[in-house]
């Protein structure tokens, strides 16, 4: 294991921040932090860092206990979200920072910024000033400062929460490719479900300052451990007092499937190639669920409001009990 | 605002000259401000300028070259450009403490800053006079001394680096600095080559400010220093018993030398921040 984080509580005043966390972070992986605004993830990094201090607690990279050291002393790399550029050196000076402080020979500092900006695809912009990139490119010029060093672990907090929607999809993309060449172990803090799940290894869910589940994205999202790891990695509707997902429900146009319940289409929500089909059920509680079905079966099963249908889960479908653990 | 294309005639051969941006507003706005600067600032230099001009060349020299004359010179330029270096460091050490640290007083402290800049130079005159005079309850006299003059510059020069510093500094984001630890820099290293690069226009802006009015300075050091020729008489007294005198080129001159003086330390300061805000 490459991060051993053990028993770290951290407290800003009355508020906790961090209770009795505990992480191990593989070695050479993509792992998320992901979680709510405000649920500690971002202190865990920062105190992974040793930006900040644990109350109490140890953290340990590369087997070597790293508690009491300071930042210099770490060999991490750090990406923030908004770039923290050094906005009076030129690009190529930004990522020669960290092997100029290390007072490494002028020719292999020149060798390993060209080999960098050449990783990042900035090599024609190294000469620019920060100000003259756009945020992706800063955030590509962050990276190949905080590789720069060779750092044990790479640590990135929001890296691409300041960029906008079609630019963030690229980069987070362009990070999974980079991963794989690079293999530094990773570490990102995100509270987009979506970018977890697409790039990382592995994902460590952070909610109110504690740990809710840790595993691989598939794991999560077949078999999340709680109703809060269910519904922060997408969509849920309840059927039956647990939690479902939309799509994990099957309709039919007539009972006789063991198990089905009666209920009747209120309205329909057409979104692109999925179709959201509200549902009330025709128990005494006329509880208002919600289905998604595509649009092809939607169109070849007559689904529409007003008629009345059967549901039933899906064999295998991912569900928790509502308001409690299991 | 461009002036629109006409059809057949590519922009990029039109003279740039012609391509004015200036919309009636701005054009009002830039008129209004270079008749005020010019009434309040350009006309009365060039005046200052003309008259000492108007005894010719050897009578300026002979002016300045004068013995008290430029031993006040000397004095008041050397006062001025040590109590700049010291504001430097000071000013910006306060600066720092003011934006950076949290202490109790700070909200006070932010107030006593200004006070040099509010109070009335004859009034801090008698302030410095009754704190640093004969008899002096700190024990420090400095009365009838170039020691006076030094002090009298530091107290009112005091604002003019911290106020500049300040709001740069408050802008300065910390993560940039974070990002630089993790890097491996240390705490001076942060501050030579993240942080100082992007206060040194504000400082240099504060230096020539705190030069400028050290080197005119009088009210707040005439009580103190007792004007002594050879000895604690400065450049602003010397122009004004030039003027009672009834030597106006004479004061014109010394005013015109102070002028270019001020200006060159100005050009010096910007080339020195420009070099130090690329270095990194």
């Amino acid at each position: 294991m490459s991060i051993e984080v053990k028993n770290i509580n951290k407290r800003f005043g009355n508020f906790v921040a961090l209770e009795n966390v505990n992480v191990s972070i593989p070695t050479g992986q993509l792992t998320a932090l992901l979680g709510p605004s405000g649920g500690g993830k971002t202190t865990l990094l920062r105190i992974i860092a040793g930006l900040d201090t644990a109350d109490e607690g140890s953290v340990e990279i590369e087997g070597v206990d790293a508690t009491k050291l300071p930042v210099q002393k770490r060999n991490v790399g750090f990406v923030f979200q908004h770039y923290a550029a050094f906005k009076h050196m030129s690009v190529a000076k930004n990522v020669a920072f960290g092997l100029e402080i290390r007072k490494q020979p002028k020719e292999e500092i020149r060798r390993r910024v060209d080999e960098l900006l050449e990783l990042v695809h900035l090599s024609q912009f190294a000469n620019r000033l920060p100000a003259q990139l756009s945020g992706g490119q800063r955030q590509r010029m962050a990276l190949a400062r905080a590789l720069a060093v060779e750092p044990t672990v790479l640590l990135l907090d929001e890296p691409f929460g300041a960029l906008d929607a079609k630019v963030r999809k690229e980069l987070r993309e362009w990070l999974r490719r980079l991963h794989d060449e690079v293999h530094v172990t990773t570490v990102f803090v995100t509270h987009d479900q979506e970018e977890a799940l697409e790039v990382s290894d592995e994902i460590v869910v952070i909610n109110e300052g504690r740990v809710e589940q840790v595993g691989s994205p598939d794991a999560l999202y077949d078999e999340p451990a709680n109703d809060f790891v269910m519904s922060f990695l997408g969509p849920t509707t309840v059927l039956d007092g647990k939690l479902y997902r939309p799509h994990d429900i099957e309709v039919f146009t007539h009972p006789g499937i063991e198990g089905s319940l009666p209920a009747r289409i209120v309205r329909e929500l057409r979104v692109g190639f999925e179709v959201r089909l509200t549902v009330e059920l025709l128990d005494a509680a006329h509880e208002e669920i919600v289905v998604t079905v595509t649009r092809a079966h939607q169109r070849s099963m007559g689904l529409r409001e007003g008629i009345d249908v059967w549901l039933s889960p899906t064999h295998a479908a991912a569900a928790v009990p509502v308001g409690g653990l299991n | 605002m461009t002036t629109p294309v006409q059809e057949g005639r590519p922009v990029a051969t039109r003279p740039a000259l012609l391509n004015h941006n200036l919309t009636a507003s701005s054009g009002i706005g830039l008129g209004i401000s270079m008749l005020w600067f010019s009434l309040l600032v350009l006309i009365p230099l060039a005046a200052v300028i003309a008259t000492a001009a108007a005894g010719g060349w050897d009578e300026f020299w002979r002016t300045i070259t004068n013995e008290q004359t430029s031993s006040a010179i000397k004095l008041t330029l050397k006062a001025a450009a040590l109590v700049t270096l010291v504001n430097i460091v000071i000013g910006t050490a306060i600066a720092w403490v003011l934006v950076r640290d949290k202490f109790w007083g700070k909200g006070l402290l932010e107030l006593i800053i200004d006070i040099p800049f509010a109070l009335p130079t004859i009034v801090a005159g008698l302030v410095l006079l009754s704190l640093y005079g004969v008899n002096s309850p700190l024990g420090i006299e400095v009365a009838n001394t170039g020691d006076s003059v030094f002090l009298a510059f530091l107290f009112v020069t005091l604002p003019f680096i911290v106020r500049m510093v300040q709001p740069v500094l408050e802008e300065l984001d910390e993560d940039v600095e974070e990002a630089a630890a993790s890097l491996g820099a240390s705490r001076v290293t942060i501050f030579r080559r993240i942080i100082l690069p992007s206060l040194a226009p504000a400082i240099a802006a504060g230096a020539a400010l705190s030069f400028a009015r050290a080197v005119g300075e009088y009210g707040s050091l005439v009580l103190l220093s007792g004007n002594l020729p050879f000895k604690s008489e400065v450049a602003s007294v010397r122009i004004l018993s030039a003027i009672e005198n009834d030597n106006r080129a004479g004061a014109a001159s010394i005013a015109t030398l102070l002028l270019v003086i001020s200006l060159l330390v100005i050009i010096v300061l910007d080339v020195v921040q420009r070099r130090v805000a690329r270095r990194g």
